[in-house]
């Protein structure tokens, strides 16, 4: 009997295969997109996959350690990852390296297969997808493709009842 | 590290504590600055008559390397290896004149400042903004039997130069506030103590050592990885401590001999690899039918300290009858810690 023949079972897919991508950047996702993506994620069954996009300055390799950004991505990948997993969902987490953020995204797309495509729109704040990236991403998503624009005010109350929670 | 902390002055204590074991000890040469504490050290200690030498009007004096070489003492002390010599001595650099001494059968104390060191100018460059241009080549330092770090915390580096024992008071407020920076001293503080620590470490005789300790000193993580989500989780989490630890990082997956990925697993290897690359993880794929077998070679070949691997799925019945994996890796894996990262997605859920 082999040790290795448990390496090699598959992990059990959810019941339905699909696949929801919510794609970020910028160091943070919007809890109030994060909970849609759960709502929407359990409803059809899928596999919620959290994407980081990072951005490559053009003096690194696309394949260069990025150090400061990682930074921000893997802690937030692991919020993510948590709550959807408390919310009893499979997650399949990815960290996607572009030139910009739109780059990273088609290249991820390229390469693996969503089912839906959940974009959060910023609100007031920097970082995210800019105005022109949202009507790229309209444009050219291979996938049925909703953008998700919080309603500022309740962003606002889920973060502090967050952190309330947290303190 | 850097002028003034008290280079010149260990320098001479080793010089005398070798005279005290009835060594024959010279100074060749000798920079004091004119620290007070610095030259009564020196007292009594036979110093080789330097050379004089004329350029642009200024009388200059050099290390006479013939004298100290037909003087033949046991230990020579030879302040500021990076110097360089001025025109029409025989070597361009001073440390070309140690090279000859120590050819001629002499042992020699030097001293440097870290900023001198050719790998680390620029480094040093773009941490203090200051090109160093007397440099002098790595391999003088990896040919040293010892290395000595002289450390001294920035702010006492400061206190020194504020209480005149560096600089001249003219120069003091100057230089507090360019190369002696607070931020300037963290930064090649931090530069030295690597060196150093590297240093030491490529002279540890592993022979003496386990196998599987060979860098114990240096922590080295191994993640194994297979082509399924959890192992995303995995290299995250292996970063994670790798930052704590200052640790490489490099990650497995044992593929069985004449195994072929499914099109879901070929996805997963990929995203695990783009994965891998951002953060800085070498990923390895290797053919083996016996996976603790293959961990430990590579554990071994890499000098691995810490495993990291995911929760195994077997079942109940494989574990009785074929053995826990997580036991045969404790087993088989000694001197090497073992870290099991949970598999989340095992949790229940709420209901």
């Amino acid at each position: 009997m082999s040790v290795l023949s448990f390496w090699r079972r598959k992990p059990h897919p959810p019941a339905s295969g699909r696949r929801l991508l919510v794609p970020f950047t910028g160091g943070e996702l919007d809890p109030v997109v994060l909970d849609a993506a759960i709502r929407i994620a359990r409803a059809e069954e899928a596999t919620l996959v959290p994407a980081y996009l990072i951005v490559t300055p053009l003096e690194f390799g696309l394949d260069a350690p990025m150090q400061k950004q990682v930074e921000l991505a893997v802690p937030l990948l692991e919020a993510v990852e948590h709550a959807a997993l408390r919310a009893g969902l499979p997650v399949d987490a990815r960290v996607e390296a572009g030139r910009t953020p739109i780059h990273a995204l088609q290249r991820l797309w390229e390469v693996e297969r969503f089912d839906r495509i959940l974009v959060p729109a910023p609100v007031g704040r920097d970082g995210g997808f800019t105005p022109k990236e949202l009507q790229w991403i309209l444009v050219h998503a291979p996938s049925e493709t909703i953008i998700l624009r919080p309603d500022p005010t309740l962003s606002e109350g889920l973060r502090l009842a967050r952190t309330l929670d947290a303190a | 590290m850097a002028p003034g902390v008290g280079k010149t002055y260990r320098m001479l204590q080793e010089g005398r504590q070798a005279r005290e074991e009835r060594r024959d000890v010279v100074i060749g040469y000798l920079e004091p600055h004119d620290r007070p504490d610095t030259l009564a050290l020196a007292e009594g200690l036979e110093e080789v008559p330097r050379l004089r030498t004329a350029h642009g009007g200024l009388e200059l004096e050099e290390m006479d390397v013939d004298a100290v070489i037909t003087r033949h003492p046991a230990l020579a002390l030879v302040d500021e290896l990076a110097h360089t010599n001025a025109e029409g001595m025989r070597n361009a650099k001073r440390y070309e004149d140690i090279e000859e001494i120590l050819e001629a059968g002499i042992d020699v104390i030097s001293t440097v400042n870290v900023q001198h060191l050719e790998s680390l100018n620029d480094a040093i460059f773009e941490l203090t903004g200051v090109r160093v241009r007397e440099t002098f080549p790595d391999r003088v330092l990896d040919d040293a039997d010892e290395v000595v770090l002289v450390d001294l915390s920035p702010e006492e580096l400061r206190d020194r130069l504020r209480a005149g024992k560096v600089y001249p008071k003219a120069q003091i407020k100057v230089a507090l506030e360019n190369f002696f920076r607070k931020d300037n001293l963290e930064a090649l503080r931090e530069l030295v103590l690597r060196e150093v620590a590297e240093d030491v470490e490529a002279r540890r005789q592993p022979s003496v050592l386990e196998p599987f300790s060979k860098q114990a000193v240096a922590e080295r993580i191994l993640a194994l990885i297979e082509p399924q989500p959890k192992s995303q989780r995995i290299l995250r989490r292996a970063w994670r401590s790798s930052q704590r630890l200052g640790a490489e990082i490099d990650a497995i997956w044992v593929r069985p001999r004449g195994y072929e990925p499914s099109e879901e697993e070929a996805t997963q290897l990929a995203a695990l690899r783009r994965l891998a690359s951002v953060l800085g993880i070498h990923l390895l794929e290797i053919d083996g039918d016996d996976l603790v077998a293959a961990v430990r070679e590579v554990a071994t070949e890499r000098g691995s300290t810490y495993i990291f691997v995911g929760t195994p799925d077997e079942s109940r019945r494989r574990e009785i009858f074929g053995g826990s994996l997580l036991s045969r890796m404790v087993r088989e894996l000694p001197g090497l810690d073992i870290r099991v990262i949970a598999d989340r997605a095992q949790k229940k859920a709420p209901a």
